[in-house]
């Protein structure tokens, strides 16, 4: 099993992967505050107008969505796959499954910005230079939703975009050397499985609930 | 602490959320009435623990890493409990 070599601070790798694990989850931790404050707002404003951000949701492409979960949870399983590799040492594998795991991660933003467009065509964007069509209910507590619904798909994707990038780095990094790069892949798999998760609380309360 | 998550199981735990989308999304042409909204989050919460557990490696982790993975969480408990208590419970 090849690990990645000990720095001197270090016991033994066992404790030295715990120590990175244990930065990664601290810099999660103020990850989900914040989207969860993003979140929050967004469940007070639902509660406040039900049958209007009912509606708007109604504007949404599910399907398309629902195929966006299921590109971003098969890139989680790839990049899990990934972390394997580099664990057991076996680079080929490794190279494999990352870049099977940055291309779902583009084919991802693909969909996505078909979806943006479509939005955008329907004039279902709140700017101020754009008109905003709305007919049903209230189109104010409607843009609501809409300023909303872009800046958490959004910033997720930005998420997305950062994470795409750290594997295109890591790709070049592991043709060009032997350096072991397990405790890069474990860390990296940690944030790419945190912006998947970010999507599995978006999607439902998006694109699902009525 | 030195078990590792087998490849068997990660794979198992993507069909086990490929089942759950399923749920979630074919729950979204029915109308449960509130069982539509707690179903879609009870489903959220079930996959997020199965990708923190298995994918993000919780389940072969030591307690340490646990806790600092919940905390987060635990405070955004408090955020959203504190503040839906509020605007669900208004005349």
């Amino acid at each position: 099993m090849a690990e990645s070599p000990v720095a001197m601070q270090f016991d033994d790798a066992a404790q030295q992967r715990q120590a990175a694990d244990l930065g990664m989850w601290v810099f999660l931790a103020t990850e989900v505050l914040f989207f969860g404050g993003l979140i929050a707002g967004y469940l007070v404003y639902r509660v406040l107008y039900p049958d209007t951000f009912g509606a708007a949701s109604q504007h949404l492409d599910k399907i398309l969505g629902g195929v966006n979960t299921v590109v971003l949870l098969t890139s989680s399983l790839t990049m899990a796959l990934a972390d394997q590799a580099a664990e057991h040492g076996q680079p080929r594998r490794l190279r494999l499954h990352l870049g099977l795991t940055g291309i779902l991660g583009l084919v991802f933003m693909g969909i996505k910005f078909y979806e943006w467009h479509k939005e955008w065509v329907e004039k279902l964007v709140p700017l101020r230079t754009e008109p905003f069509i709305f007919t049903e209910h209230h189109p104010e507590h409607a843009e609501m939703f809409f300023n909303l619904y872009f800046t958490m798909t959004g910033l997720h994707a930005l998420h997305l975009l950062i994470g795409i990038g750290i594997i295109a780095v890591l790709l070049v990094w592991s043709w060009r050397s032997k350096a072991h790069l397990s405790a890069q892949i474990r860390t990296t798999g940690l944030y790419w499985h945190f912006v998947d998760v970010v999507w599995v609380f978006l999607y439902p309360i998006l694109y699902l609930i009525k | 602490m030195a078990e590792t998550i087998t490849h068997r199981s990660l794979v198992l735990t993507y069909f086990a959320l490929m089942v759950l989308l399923a749920i979630t999304v074919g729950s979204s042409y029915l109308n449960l009435g509130v069982f539509n909204i707690l179903l879609n989050v009870g489903i959220a919460v079930a996959k997020t623990v199965l990708i923190m557990a298995f994918f993000m490696h919780l389940k072969a982790s030591g307690a340490l890493v646990r806790i600092f993975a919940a905390v987060g969480f635990f405070w955004l408990m408090l955020l959203l409990v504190l503040s839906l208590s509020d605007y669900l419970t208004r005349g």
